[in-house]
């Protein structure tokens, strides 16, 4: 009971003082347990380039940001705790980061008026916003990223892969089955094959995928990992001799901390992208002078310019780029979660707006309607250089098979509308 | 002076063999009862309901359903985790196979289906015991989670691999699904925990606890005076798998709403619970109670202590966390190896002769 009591004050303590004319981005980071090497870089890029407008511009439209970061740790329970801390707050837009985390926000979050952006994770068919008024998934996702990977390898081969032998390497849970049925639709219509090889959380146990890798000499591996389990199964390739160029990894399966582990042998690693790699935009310029130089450069401050900073604060400028435009469809600078939810429904991104930002050509152009949540799903092909110890885009962003992942995005948000009994809107 | 037997006097033997015999006892009990019922859903909101009383309701009646077993019947188990995916699973498919059902059965039902696979992998502990039964209990838990991963049938083949919990009402109030009032699902849960340890309690101290309880302290012995091993050990496994069950059915469509049960019902939620009536008192049903308060409440507690009003980086704070609660569990199990239970009896104890001890 003393505990109970003792909670109960503290709380009190904290519940009131909430913040007032401020843009509350909420952070649900993890920064700690078995998936902290790919949260830290992406929380940091993500913090970054909040305080980077802070510094430099007042905020967005005049209005400071405030940004509230707190540890989930992957774990779905302390992001339910981080969720409604941080909702009572004002907070505008969530990006929780984790696949358990997304699916168990989309009813609450929608029920509580607040928009969700999952970009390029969380559930695939809540592109269609028709059933997912409130969640976004743009620029890219999986089914886009399981098309890009074969589009990628189709282009390769001269447009023909019929019989050869596709192996999928993916985390057994949520995550890892998304682009199953997206490369089973593929494989009847290019007619390759496809072999599944699950591997259990936390991944650090591969030997026997791989033993199945070395015996069925696939000519292509795909992967589908997150933490600890990439530089596993990039050392076990590497102990396997398997041709790392034919090695393809999903955009989480691609960053510095993946590949360093296994050295030089990583050479030719590739991994899948929906935004532009390397520190080489001016927009780092601004985040050394406002943000690193002034010392407020989030965590410990040495992650500026990989491939997951990017990602973060790729994130963090398509939330302010939406933030600017619901303040200018609405016409006020302190604007709400629900008028925060228009503005991503009328996000627009072009080459001309990511220059003047500091980032040209860092992301694909893009258009958000109410029908169309996901974006385009263009896809991108990085490779790692072991040499330089640098990651550089070999492919551009291209489109991929809108058809196949049209019909499976109707079929899936469907079932979820007939079993939540959601009726369509957007009319 | 206030809290004695002395004066008391019982004229029926239903007066005599009552739960709590001591009058200021059972008006403590009624007090918490009315706080509990009539007081909080009035002042909780959203953050106090998700983050703190229903994960403390829900984990106290799993953990009333491992102390059965381990407390009471001393039967190590180390597949709480995958029973509760048992009933979480049970009651997903029951929830959506027949949605005109009052969502309440749903969680009996799903209790009961619990208790039979509890029974089943309860078998192996009429040969086996001690450590060799917490491995074969082990394994129950993997087999159980890995089977909900492997068998589509269980997640109604969605492309993920998640259940979610339909919006399902009860005499017209939401209590699953995002649409809820804070209060609903706070009030239904702790209907559940209080039948729950009601029934939990009744058990223990009747002729069925003394069986298990018998067979805890000395099987061979238990066996000469009469006590059927076969049936206290399974009955044990039965009760206690039935409010697992319940608890995981309740975790998963009251509280989380979606869960995956590799990350929900892993190995670490098995311990979470052994953990639990370890720290709050094998043996004991406040134990339960106790200990998952302790677990439930200590990380959020010091998470807001260290982040909201130290304003430490989340790392730090989240790494301190573990570093703290760690050191309070071993502190605890050194100054009391028996538990938050036994600092209760003994503070109990020290009342009775206050003011004047011997």
């Amino acid at each position: 009971m003393k505990t109970k009591i003792a909670t109960l004050v503290v709380g009190a303590v904290m519940a009131a003082a909430p913040a007032m004319a401020d843009l509350v981005f909420p952070s649900l980071s993890y920064r700690t347990g078995p998936y902290a090497a790919g949260g830290i870089p992406f929380a940091d890029g993500y913090a970054d380039y909040f305080t980077l407008l802070n510094e430099r511009d007042g905020g967005i439209g005049g209005v400071p940001v405030k940004l509230m970061e707190c540890e989930t740790g992957y774990n779905t329970q302390k992001g339910v705790e981080c969720y409604e801390a941080t909702k009572g707050e004002g907070a505008l837009v969530y990006q929780p980061l984790s696949t358990g985390i997304t699916y168990q926000l989309i009813p609450k979050a929608t029920a509580d008026d607040i928009p969700i952006h999952s970009m390029g994770y969380g559930r695939t068919s809540a592109a269609n916003g028709k059933i997912f008024s409130h969640v976004f998934n743009y620029p890219g996702n999986y089914w886009n990223g399981a098309s890009g990977a074969i589009n990628y390898l189709l282009e390769t081969n001269g447009d023909d892969i019929k019989g050869k032998k596709v192996a999928l390497v993916y985390h057994n849970s949520a995550y890892g089955k998304e682009p199953i049925r997206t490369l089973e639709e593929l494989t009847k219509k290019h007619g390759f094959e496809l072999t599944l090889l699950p591997v259990d959380h936390p991944g650090q146990e591969q030997k026997s995928q791989w033993l199945q890798i070395r015996r069925e000499k696939p000519d292509y591996v795909l992967m589908w990992g997150w933490g600890v389990m990439n530089q596993v199964a990039i050392q076990e390739a590497a102990n396997i001799r398997f041709p790392m160029e034919n090695f393809i990894g999903i955009w989480w399966s691609g960053a510095e901390h993946d590949v360093l582990p296994a050295g030089d042998k990583a050479n030719g690693y590739k991994a899948l992208t929906f935004h532009n790699v390397g520190r080489d935009f001016p927009i780092f310029e601004d985040i050394q002078k406002h943000v690193v130089d002034l010392g407020k450069a989030a965590g410990a401050g040495d992650q500026v310019g990989n491939v997951l900073y990017n990602r973060g604060m790729y994130a963090a400028m398509l939330a302010a780029e939406a933030a600017k435009t619901a303040q200018e469809i609405h016409g006020t600078g302190d604007i709400t979660a629900s008028q925060m939810r228009d503005g991503m429904e009328a996000l627009s991104m072009d080459e001309a707006k990511m220059t003047e930002l500091g980032m040209p050509n860092f992301g694909p152009a893009f258009n958000v309607s109410c029908e169309n949540h996901g974006g385009p799903g263009l896809v991108g092909v990085t490779q790692w250089d072991a040499g330089s110890q640098t990651w550089s885009m070999i492919s551009g962003f291209k489109p991929t098979d809108a058809e196949v992942i049209g019909s499976l995005i109707m079929e899936d948000s469907g079932a979820y509308a007939a079993e939540n009994s959601i009726s369509e809107g957007c009319s | 002076m206030f809290y004695r037997e002395a004066g008391d006097y019982k004229t029926t033997y239903a007066g005599d063999s009552q739960t709590f015999p001591i009058k200021f006892d059972r008006y403590r009990y009624y007090l918490i009862l009315l706080i509990g019922f009539a007081v909080i859903p009035f002042l909780i909101n959203d953050y106090w309901v998700n983050a703190i009383f229903l994960p403390f309701l829900i984990y106290s009646i799993a953990a009333i359903g491992l102390n059965i077993l381990v407390g009471y019947c001393g039967q190590v188990s180390l597949g709480t985790g995958g029973f509760m995916a048992v009933g979480a699973y049970a009651c997903y498919k029951l929830m959506t196979s027949f949605p005109e059902v009052n969502i309440f059965f749903h969680v009996l039902i799903a209790g009961g289906i619990t208790a039979v696979v509890g029974v089943l992998f309860g078998l192996p502990s009429l040969r086996i015991k001690g450590f060799y039964l917490a491995v074969a209990t082990l394994a129950a838990q993997f087999f159980l989670v890995w089977l909900f991963n492997r068998v589509p049938w269980f997640y109604n083949y969605s492309a993920s691999g998640q259940i979610s919990a339909p919006e399902r009402t009860l005499f017209g109030i939401e209590v699953t699904g995002a649409n809820t009032t804070a209060w609903a699902p706070y009030l239904f849960c702790l209907v559940i925990l209080t039948l729950s340890a009601i029934v939990a309690r009744n058990l223990t101290r009747g002729m069925q606890g003394r069986q298990w309880m018998a067979i805890r302290d000395m099987d061979i012995a238990a066996e000469i005076i009469g006590v059927s091993p076969l049936k206290a050990k399974l009955s044990a496994f039965a009760v206690s798998s039935f409010f697992v069950g319940v608890a995981g059915a309740l975790f998963f469509s009251v509280y989380l709403g979606a869960v995956e049960v590799g990350e929900a019902f892993g190995i670490s939620q098995s311990f979470l619970v052994l953990f639990m009536i370890i720290i709050g008192g094998l043996g004991s049903i406040f134990g339960s109670f106790a200990g998952a308060a302790f677990l439930v409440m200590m990380p959020v507690l010091l998470k807001n202590v260290l982040v909201g009003v130290l304003g430490w980086p989340t790392d730090l704070a989240a790494h301190l966390e573990f570093l703290i609660v760690g050191a309070l569990i071993v502190t605890f199990l050194i100054l009391e190896p028996h538990g938050l239970a036994q600092l209760w009896r003994v503070a109990k104890e020290k009342l009775r002769l206050w003011p004047f001890p011997h």
